[in-house]
């Protein structure tokens, strides 16, 4: 499996361009950073993706054949703010299920008691709600996983508790993953490698040609 | 460090003293809470009435140039002990216990002189300035004193934040810009305390470090600086000593030497689980959760989730006992 975008660029105005020219591809398996400073354009890669944008320039591959996107996507994203990405006037038994059945043992292995289902989403703390998008995005369809800055809401053991469910299943499935981050010991614990999308579009000035090329980007020599 | 320190006091509490001539308890004591309770009084079905107590029995203090950070998982009340400081609850909260402000006890009234002058509040996003309005104007409307213009742009330049930045609505400000704005508009009435609320999630490094080192140089002016954050590792980079919260109630404050050492010297259980869980140690979190406020333990609020538990712990909810030059409220703790 691999998801790889191809010479993609976007802008959300016409005649700007938040990034040119970029290509990448993630292996399942693989676990990836994607880092750089607020504003660079990060959430807005990652975006394109999963496809919730289209790129205006490139193609977003998925084993080599664009990502339809019919029925479930199977590359998932999970946001920052769990409050932002459920429907607020669905019972959250309902946002989870809308994307697939949730089985029962994933939502137990998240630490989900079966009373919060019928709760409201305003009814749950930040860490109980960004398990249940944890869970809606792992169904066993899902090839890749894009974590958009998943834990940095939460605190340290319920990051643990999360990260410890997530890292399991991408194992054990084999999995791709992407995350996006600024925590650098974070990612030192968990990623194969690391894309620091800042120093890509500054050192080429948005003429990069593969991101691929240069896989152990600058922010591993930074860290070791 | 010791000198400094002292040298640091003197002259905040010659300013302190300067402008009130009220005789203070301990001057070095900027800001003491003591037994604070904050309850909301909701409807559960009706007309019943239901009392969810969400902050019980906290204890926390501030001294003048000194930095404490309150860490604690989310939902434990952290925000909610600034909103009560600053007086801002919602109107359903019945607040007990004893806030005093330089020795003095810190009325609704004396909040409302306080808040946004000697003490304010940097909040935690671009969210909280107003959308519509540029973010130099927005600074100047919260200085009360004539030559607002002046001492805006004063407190810009002190920040590195150019003329222009002030003609510039927040949509417009990258994370860091925004930062330095939010702190500008905190310290620009002059204040002696400052609560920060979440001042690093989501920034990248070099933000963070800016965001820090105007906090400590704040401190190092002699204000107090109250930092709310979940970040452990942020706060041992600048804080002094750290309150740990868990269910609505402090279970350790110990002074910052304590976190580097490896997690051997802290004293309670949930500190150390917490120091456990960081991406740099074990990474591995303990099971459980957070009671939440309808459904607390009668005992420990910690109990049904400690390794140390034993029947006693059931009983009776510990104080607050003086340990190796910090706090914990565990009676296992040694």
């Amino acid at each position: 499996m691999r998801l790889e975008a191809k010479n993609i660029g976007f802008g959300y105005h016409q005649n700007s361009w938040i990034f040119k020219h970029i290509s990448l591809a993630v292996e399942s398996g693989e676990i990836v950073a994607l880092t750089g400073n607020s504003g660079c354009g990060k959430t807005t890669l990652a975006k394109v993706l999963a496809g919730y944008e289209k790129p205006r320039e490139g193609r977003v591959e998925l084993n080599g054949k664009a990502n339809t996107f019919a029925g479930y996507n199977p590359v998932q994203m999970i946001f920052q703010h769990p409050e932002k990405s459920v429907n607020p006037r669905w019972r959250i038994r309902d946002t989870v299920n809308e994307g697939w059945p949730v089985d029962r043992e994933l939502l137990h292995r998240l630490g989900i008691e079966e009373a919060w289902m019928n709760r409201w989403p305003n009814e749950l703390s930040g860490g109980e709600l960004q398990r249940f998008c944890v869970a809606r995005a792992l169904s066993p369809n899902t090839q890749f996983i894009i974590a958009d800055e998943m834990t940095t809401m939460l605190d340290a053991i319920t990051q643990a508790q999360i990260w410890e469910v997530v890292l399991d299943l991408v194992k054990q499935r084999n999995m791709g993953m992407i995350i996006v981050s600024h925590e650098e010991k974070l990612i030192k614990r968990i990623c194969d490698r690391v894309i620091d999308l800042e120093a890509v579009l500054n050192n080429c000035e948005g003429e990069i040609k593969n991101l691929d090329l240069k896989p152990d980007g600058l922010l591993v020599s930074q860290l070791e | 460090m010791n000198t400094k320190q002292t040298s640091k006091f003197s002259h905040s509490n010659a300013s302190i003293m300067n402008r009130s001539t009220e005789s203070l308890a301990n001057p070095e004591e900027l800001l003491v809470v003591k037994n604070l309770s904050v309850s909301f009084i909701q409807y559960a079905k009706g007309l019943k009435q239901l009392n969810l107590e969400v902050i019980c029995d906290l204890n926390v203090s501030v001294n003048s140039g000194e930095i404490v950070a309150i860490v604690g998982s989310s939902g434990s009340g952290k925000s909610l002990l600034a909103h009560a400081i600053l007086g801002i609850l919602p109107t359903n909260a019945k607040v007990t216990g004893t806030i005093r402000y330089q020795g003095q006890a810190l009325t609704t009234e004396r909040q409302k002189v306080f808040r946004g002058r000697e003490i304010s509040l940097i909040p935690q996003s671009v969210n909280y300035l107003d959308p519509l309005m540029k973010v130099g104007e927005q600074v100047q409307n919260t200085i009360r004193t004539k030559d607002a213009k002046q001492l805006q742009q004063q407190v810009f330049e002190r920040y590195h934040l150019s003329k222009e930045a002030g003609l510039l609505y927040p949509f417009q400000l990258s994370g860091g810009m925004a930062r330095r704005v939010l702190v500008a508009t905190a310290v620009s009435g002059g204040a002696k305390l400052i609560i920060a609320d979440e001042p690093t999630p989501g920034l990248h490094p070099e933000v963070v470090a800016e965001t820090l080192a105007h906090l400590k140089e704040l401190a190092n002016q002699g204000c107090g600086v109250m930092m709310i954050t979940h970040d452990i590792e942020a706060a041992m980079k600048i804080a002094d000593r750290i309150a740990v919260f868990y269910a609505g109630t402090t279970v350790e404050v110990a002074p910052i030497e304590d976190f580097k050492e490896g997690g051997e010297a802290l004293r309670h259980p949930y500190t150390r689980a917490l120091w456990m869980a960081l991406p740099e140690n074990d990474f591995k979190p303990i099971p459980g959760f957070q009671p939440t406020p309808t459904d607390l333990p009668p005992g420990c609020l910690f109990e049904p989730r400690c390794h140390l538990r034993t029947a006693e712990c059931q009983c009776k909810k510990p104080e607050m006992q003086d340990l190796r030059g910090g706090q914990v409220r565990c009676i296992h703790a040694t």
